[in-house]
């Protein structure tokens, strides 16, 4: 082919002529993206979400918000002729009257179930490489945005079929919001429309879900795609990358044929559970009323930690003002916000932190192998185990029952659990962590072993080690000195003025241990972009 | 997605090349690995085996156009209804809708790997601060467009544009106040101490049913059972709060928690809204008396005016008082003398309260 198409051409033309687009396209359609199965992760989330956009389109074109009572006259005989909401009886509709309703209705589920799990794990990835040091410390952020937004669109979403099950969140929505000092009982009020449960709250929530919170998480999600375009994939340690270079496949065409093909995996995926993998059968749980409650009744997965949280705290309650007012049931607001708040506060300010500590302002393009930061890998895993102990713990009645364990020892388990777990599984991540960069460190000085056993002079076998190929050496070579700060006395034994206060004191110390190179690799080949002499032939893939 | 590393199998190493690079991109300069030095970073697949992989990509296409049509022919084929029905359409729309997805992803992917070429291009990064003159000349800019626009000199224009901003701002948040009416006293009364409209007291009734209970029939045998106020059967804010546990215990059983007076003959009624968010406690286990809440297993000892045995919840249910009517249905001698259901600011120890009430009296 020597000239584009006709049709393209003239297009292109049309645009260019109006536009200007041809500089851009010049500059981007070779745009490079660094091939790595993790840097993928993100994109699940990104194409769920579309697929949430789509069929949710498709539900609220048959969803009635309304808390309006009617008696139910659909295809669903069990339920005939019962009073319900007009919200609960188009939800029904929707999975009985009308074709394919069912299977969006479940496809939506899942994939909101899918897009939150696809940015948890997207999240985790950044983390534990650093991605998100300078200059990506702002998409850390907005990331940070989406996924507490995603929390609340899937809350809201969840409530809307006012079903039994819906209710009893709503329910526990409620009874969290009451217990705000202060302003509990007003914000309740407002956001009722009145007493619980009143007439308004679907009405209100459908607003929110489908306009408010998804007009914002697209925005979001814009300014997250155009900074990451703008500033480029991190990539991972190898031969040839740098911080001054990205490698990988361009755009176009390779890249867009596969992001295309990523898209139509994910939405097959979720066609696939849709149909076979029944979610949130609605019918079964029949209308909501505050009278009653399905038992077993479990939310969806990314609310399970708050359940599991609220399910582990002691009986406290404080009367500031005796018998006049002043209630604060901590029973409620701890294990409500602490958690939640410590890991989105601690996410947020992660990046900042450890700039402080580090006193490390430049920018970082290479992806850190999380062996290489073994203090932030290790709080990353303390956390995981944090969230983790409080996400099974909203399950121990089913833990209870199938494993024949007392409901209440699992409780009181989960009571210390959260305490020491996360404490331990620091202390295990870093060792580990340090094994493994003595590994690489053993690697790099004595090279791999080669299979080839060689009897010595004087009988003795060893094992022939040979050197690793260069790619393996460039990717463990990519380790990068975290840099200390400066803490010690200048001659006269004064110490520099920053470290001088406590918070000085604390800081240096901090640095020090976060930054020592426990493992450092043999010097001799240099660091990171330079590689190794050529080294023995085989060709192995490092990621 | 492993195999595009800069390394390429000697077998990928291409038969011919087209193109070079860009004059912007960097070559890989310094690389001391077999020929790339001399190639722009593209290595074209063989075009046999190529070839071969366009028939693998065809056929999946195939497959996407067939289970397509399938989609749009299950669509008119299938009707919905009943659930057997319905089950049946949601496979077959299902059903093809993921095949004709996975299979075009599938022969994209293929098309990617196989036919296109192995991509180990460069592209250049920069800082991404701006240089020093583009910087300056902002700020210069910036100034410039400040001192012309006055808003500097003229403070009286600055403070009053600020002053003029400020009810607006404001403005929104009081037009969301109508989004409720203030909470008051609402909370601290259910519809038991409202007196019906023919004056009589309010009867308990069975929640389902709707049967009000006569106190000689009941005999709860180890069940509980649901009860919800008279006239309020099917208000979902008055059982919010109001919904009521009932149960029946031997003299012997009751213990000094439970308030004797509000009891008739054994019969003992209290809220079935859970002290701590508010969820129906609705489980019972006769042999302990215990009553549990399912979300986040707070334990009641029902014989023992519902104390907190375990479980997040701070306060016992409260205890409803009740007596019998004139034809022996079980009626609610008055409204219960604490708020029900989960704690907030305003309540205060109300139970304390109720005590120090109770001695005066
Ligand atoms: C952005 C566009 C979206 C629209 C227009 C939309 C629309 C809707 C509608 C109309 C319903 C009620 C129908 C039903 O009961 O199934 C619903 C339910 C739901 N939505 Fe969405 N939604 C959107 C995005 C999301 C997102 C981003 C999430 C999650 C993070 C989400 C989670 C849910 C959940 C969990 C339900 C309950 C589904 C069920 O009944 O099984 N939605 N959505
Ligand atoms: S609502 Fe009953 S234990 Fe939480």
């Amino acid at each position: 082919m020597d000239t584009p198409p006709k049709a393209i051409a003239g297009v292109s033309t049309f645009l260019d002529d109006r536009l200007g687009a041809g500089s851009f396209l010049k500059r981007n359609l070779r745009k490079m993206f660094p091939d790595h199965w993790s840097f993928l992760l993100g994109e699940i989330a990104l194409y769920s979400f579309i697929v949430l956009l789509l069929t949710g389109t498709f539900l609220t074109f048959w969803f009635k918000p309304s808390m309006g009572h009617v008696m139910y006259d659909g295809s669903y005989e069990p339920l005939k002729g019962i009073m319900m909401s007009e919200a609960y009886a188009s939800t029904l509709n929707i999975s009985f009257d009308v074709r394919g309703g069912l299977l969006i209705r479940q496809i939506h589920h899942w994939a909101a179930l899918l897009f939150v799990a696809g940015m948890v794990v997207h999240m985790l990835r950044v983390f534990f490489t650093g991605a998100y040091r300078k200059p990506r410390e702002l998409n850390w952020l907005i990331g940070i945005g989406l996924l507490s937004l995603a929390l609340f669109e899937g809350l809201t979403g969840y409530s809307l079929p006012d079903d039994l099950l819906s209710g009893a969140g709503l329910r526990i929505t409620q009874g969290v919001i009451l217990s705000i000092p202060l302003i509990g009982t007003y914000i309740q009020f407002f956001l009722f429309g009145g007493e619980y449960p009143g007439e308004d709250i679907i009405s209100r929530f459908f607003t929110l879900h489908i306009l408010l919170i998804p007009g914002i998480l697209l925005a979001l999600i814009t300014a997250h795609m155009i900074l990451m375009w703008v500033q480029k994939h991190t990539q991972m340690p190898g031969k040839g990358r740098t911080e001054k270079n990205v490698v990988g496949a361009p755009f176009y065409p390779a890249f867009m044929a596969k992001a295309g093909a990523y898209f139509l995996f994910t939405f097959g995926v979720l066609a696939l559970l849709g149909t076979f993998a029944q979610i949130n059968p609605i019918w079964l749980f029949g209308p909501y009323t505050p009278a009653d409650i399905s038992a077993g009744s479990q939310p969806d997965w990314y609310m399970g930690f708050l359940e599991g949280s609220l399910r582990l705290m002691v009986p406290w309650e404080i009367n500031l003002f005796g018998t006049s007012g002043g209630t604060i049931p901590l029973s409620v607001l701890i294990p409500a916000l602490v958690p939640l708040g410590i890991i989105m506060t601690g996410l947020a300010l992660y990046p900042f932190l450890e700039q402080w500590v580090t006193g490390d302002r430049r920018e970082h393009h290479i992806a850190d192998r999380p062996r290489n930061n073994a203090h932030r890998t290790s709080i990353g895993i303390s956390a995981v185990t944090f969230y983790g102990i409080l996400w099974l713990l909203g399950a121990n009645d089913e833990i209870s029952a199938n494993f024949h364990i007392g409901l209440y020892e699992t409780t009181i388990f989960g009571r210390f659990a959260i305490f020491l777990g996360p404490v331990i599984a620091y202390i295990i991540t870093y060792r580990v962590c340090i094994g493994l960069q003595r590994k690489d460190a053993e690697v790099v000085s004595h090279g791999v072993e080669s299979g080839v056993i060689k009897r010595m002079p004087n009988g003795e076998y060893i094992e022939v080690h040979t050197p690793p190929a260069d790619d393996i050496l460039a990717h463990i070579r990519g380790k990068k000195e975290i840099p200390v700060i400066e803490s010690g006395v200048d001659r006269e034994g004064i110490p520099p003025k920053g470290a001088r206060s406590l918070i000085g004191r604390l800081r240096a110390k901090m640095s020090k241990a976060y930054g020592t190179d426990r493992i450092p690799l043999e010097e001799g080949h240099g660091h990171g972009e330079e590689h190794a002499a050529v080294g023995a032939g085989e060709r192995k893939e490092v990621h | 997605m492993t195999d595009n590393t800069i390394d390429q199998p000697e077998d990928r190493v291409p038969k011919r090349v087209i193109g070079t690079p860009p004059a912007t991109e960097a070559v890989l300069k310094d690389e001391t690995v077999h020929e790339a030095a001399a190639l722009p970073g593209v290595i074209y697949q063989d075009p046999a085996s190529a070839r071969k992989a366009e028939k693998t990509v065809a056929l999946l296409f195939l497959i996407a156009f067939l289970a397509g049509a399938g989609f749009i022919a299950s669509y008119v084929i299938f009707q919905v209804g009943t659930i057997d029905k319905t089950s049946t359409s949601n496979f077959a729309l299902g059903g093809t809708l993921a095949l004709a997805l996975l299979a075009l992803a599938a022969g994209i992917t293929t098309w990617v790997r196989r036919i296109m070429p192995k991509y180990t291009m460069i592209q250049e990064r920069h800082p991404m601060a701006s240089d020093a003159e583009t910087r300056e000349t902002v700020k210069e800019t910036f100034l410039a467009g400040a001192e012309e626009s006055g808003f500097v000199k003229h403070g009286l224009l600055r403070r009053t544009l600020l002053l003029a901003a400020a009810p607006l701002g404001l403005a929104p948040l009081f037009l969301l106040k109508d989004l409720g009416p203030l909470p008051g006293t609402k909370l601290r009364h259910t519809v038991w101490g409202e007196p019906t409209k023919t004056g009589k007291p309010r009867r308990l009734i069975t929640e389902g049913t709707g049967q009000p209970i006569r106190a000689a029939d009941f005999n709860s045998p180890g069940g509980i059972l649901s009860v919800v106020p008279e006239g309020y059967e099917h208000d979902l804010n008055a059982l919010a709060k109001a919904t009521l546990i009932l149960l029946k215990f031997r003299p012997e059983e009751i213990k000094s928690g439970t308030n004797l007076n509000w009891t008739h003959d054994g019969i003992v009624a209290y809220s079935k809204i859970c002290t701590h968010v508010g969820c129906p406690a609705a489980l019972y286990e006769q042999t302990t008396h215990h009553i549990l809440c399912p979300c986040h297993q707070s334990t009641f000892d029902a014989a023992d005016g519902a104390k907190v045995v375990f479980g997040p919840a701070a306060r016992p249910l409260p205890q409803l008082p009740i007596g019998i009517d004139g034809e022996g249905f079980l009626i609610a001698k008055a409204d219960f003398n604490v708020p029900v259901g989960p704690s907030f600011w305003e309540r205060g120890d109300a139970e304390a309260e109720a005590r120090e009430k109770a001695e005066k009296a």
